[in-house]
């Protein structure tokens, strides 16, 4: 018996093979415009890879924003609770779960394991990779760009809370002939303090665990680390945590 | 999946079926009095021989038109009431000889004042605490007061009488609501959380208190009953205890939703709640006195300080025998989001359950989010 994870998010979907004993497959693709497009993509590969979804030795659970768009999905459940599975699994450990989406960022509690308490950003797009992507954008440069220019940079403080705000106020930096090395690392800075002020909220025991799209910027990991006054932990699979969760909660209830 | 009876009428339904009602009381003579809260003693009203009538304040239509006026960022109750009342779009309001209003919050009182410019409206002062040695005797100079403008404005006179009598059937009906808020303590619940947030804001539509009070009576007897024959003894959904802020206005988009993806609302810690129910007018005393009294214990978040509404909430969490407390906020509401904290401590630390705050507004622009939240928060629960 194998168990798929498949977690569409508003940006990657990610999808998981898991055994019962470990991961035997993984892999990321854009989630696009259509995520029941993208959903029939990840059948498609699955196949390829040899594992056929309809056929009654696999049982896959969906999550993420897309969860709804998986019609092959033997069950739905919430990014929450899979990501604290998936964050779980891959410490061992009880305590908070950090995870930037591209539209959401959630902090996930686990206490014994499971979760106990969870927050999500407001509706707005600040303090989430969507602000990083936007902004990026903005200096014309990519993600990854974007980070190591930062490295290099002195933040400016950018104040404005809303996205919309923080670009025109980034406009105006630009306009003023600001090195975009410091712009970059005020940007990187913004977010920090974003997610930083949600994960306050909680009361942390225990480790920090970064996940998501994110979690593989060591740049990230540190200013965050730095923010909080304590260590962030990433992982390889870090980004899959949601898939890995839904696989592993398909095995905990499948399995018989 | 949402448990509602045969011939469940929807808030709309009975709105609609209210102007109906209310125009043929205008037209007999009957005088109209406009309240929006918890604070109003609607028993000076009844006992003006006037129609108390709730103003429409939960829907997200005219919250554009408030805006030509009110800030954006401002509560979407408050930016609705006003709405409704300056775009013209509420019978309810345009019926009304005169509004009752509060100084609850400052966004309401501040909008009161551009109120009065439509119609007359009368703010009463409520004291921000109960604490301070002057605050009872403010609130029951306040009652007098909104008794001369009631006899004033609509040329009646109130006597101490018809106030006692109107203060022994508003008891009455407070009984008759409790009695009905009680079936959800019931284990399963027979009663679906949608059935009472509707029945109890519909309730405003009828403008007969003996009316309501049998319909009340009348269905929790039903209620009973269906408890004994087909729920006793089976298994329960999880059981949510709702508080934070009025919940009218997002009926469909939260408390329908609750139900919809898996648990059974059971309580309402707020406005459609026992909050102002379960204490009754002591009808032992000067009627004005015991109005103050009575009114200044409801324990909404624009009281300072405001233990009382954790302990009713920890009777709550007891008698209703909840797993999980959902607070609702609605956007800009100060006193509610930053008592929300407190209440999340007190949830999460004395009780042990797990809570859930959603912020939110009238619009339809955060469905998928709070649907996201509500799931992953009974997937706690489960």
């Amino acid at each position: 018996m194998n168990y798929v994870g498949i977690d569409i998010g508003s940006t990657a979907a990610k999808t998981i093979v898991f055994n019962g004993e470990k991961v035997i497959a993984s892999f990321v693709m854009p989630t696009g415009w259509s995520s029941k497009e993208t959903a029939a993509r990840i059948k498609g590969q699955l196949e390829s890879l040899g594992f056929n979804v309809a056929s009654a030795d696999i049982k896959t659970i969906a999550t993420g924003y897309g969860r709804i768009s998986v019609e092959y999905a033997d069950m739905v459940l919430t990014e929450i609770t899979c990501h604290g599975k998936g964050g779980y699994h891959l410490f061992s450990q009880d305590g908070v779960i950090i995870d930037v989406g591209g539209q959401d960022t959630k902090v996930i509690t686990i206490k014994h394991g499971t979760v106990s308490n969870f927050l999500m950003n407001d509706k707005c797009s600040a303090g989430t990779g969507k602000f990083i992507e936007i902004m990026a954008n903005r200096l014309a440069v990519d993600i990854d760009e974007l980070f190591s220019l930062a490295e290099g940079g002195t933040p400016i403080p950018i104040s404005s809370m809303c996205t919309v705000f923080a670009e025109s106020e980034i406009i105006s930096h630009i306009g003023a002939g600001q090195p975009k090395t410091d712009l970059a690392a005020g940007i990187v800075q913004s977010v920090v303090s974003r997610v930083a002020l949600l994960v306050e909220r909680h009361d942390i025991k225990g480790i920090c665990i970064l996940t998501g799209g994110l979690s593989h910027n060591q740049y990230f990991r540190k200013q965050l680390g730095k923010k909080l006054g304590r260590e962030v932990h990433t992982h390889d699979l870090g980004k899959y945590a949601g898939a890995l969760g839904a696989a592993l909660i398909a095995a905990d209830k499948f399995k018989h | 999946m949402l448990n509602l009876p045969e011939n469940f009428k929807s808030y709309s339904e009975a709105r609609q079926e209210g102007f109906i009602r209310l125009k043929g009381l205008k037209e007999s003579g009957k005088k109209v009095v406009g309240v929006f809260c918890s604070y109003t003693p609607t028993e000076l009203i009844l006992a003006a021989d006037a129609v108390p009538v709730g103003l429409c304040g939960a829907s997200e239509d005219p919250i554009s038109y408030a805006e030509k006026t009110l800030p954006k960022n401002l509560c979407p109750l408050i930016k609705s009431s006003y709405g409704f009342a300056a775009s013209d779009t509420c019978p309810y309001f345009y019926f009304s000889d005169l509004v009752v209003g509060e100084t609850t919050c400052n966004g309401k009182k501040k909008m009161f004042e551009w109120m009065n410019e439509i119609k007359p409206t009368h703010v009463m002062q409520l004291p921000p605490g109960r604490t301070s040695g002057t605050a009872l005797a403010t609130w029951h100079s306040e009652m007098q007061r909104l008794k001369d403008v009631l006899s004033r404005t609509l040329q009646v006179e109130i006597t101490d009488d018809n106030l006692r009598q109107a203060i022994h059937l508003k008891n009455r009906e407070r009984k008759a609501i409790l009695d009905f808020y009680d079936i959800g303590c019931l284990k399963p619940t027979p009663l679906s959380g949608y059935e009472i947030n509707t029945l109890i804001d519909s309730n405003t539509f009828l403008f007969d208190t003996e009316e309501k009070i049998a319909i009340l009576e009348k269905r929790t007897a039903e209620l009973r009953e269906d408890y004994e024959k087909n729920f006793k003894g089976k298994s329960s959904r999880p059981r949510i205890l709702i508080t934070g802020c009025p919940t009218g206005g997002v009926r469909e988009k939260i408390i329908r939703r609750i139900e919809e993806l898996g648990a059974n609302i059971v309580g309402f810690e707020n406005c459609s709640g026992p909050r102002e129910q379960k204490d009754m007018v002591d009808e032992n005393k000067d009627p004005l006195l015991a109005l103050a009294e009575k009114y200044l214990r409801v324990n909404c978040s624009v009281m300072s300080p405001n233990p009382q509404r954790i302990e009713a909430m920890d009777e709550m969490i007891e008698n209703y025998q909840v797993d999980g407390v959902i607070e609702v906020i609605l956007q800009a509401c100060h006193t509610f989001a930053i008592e929300s904290s407190r209440i999340k401590k007190f949830v999460t630390e004395q009780k042990h359950l797990p809570y859930l705050c959603l912020e939110t507004d009238y619009s339809q622009g955060d469905t998928g989010q709070i649907d996201t939240r509500i799931s992953a928060f009974l997937e706690i629960i489960t």
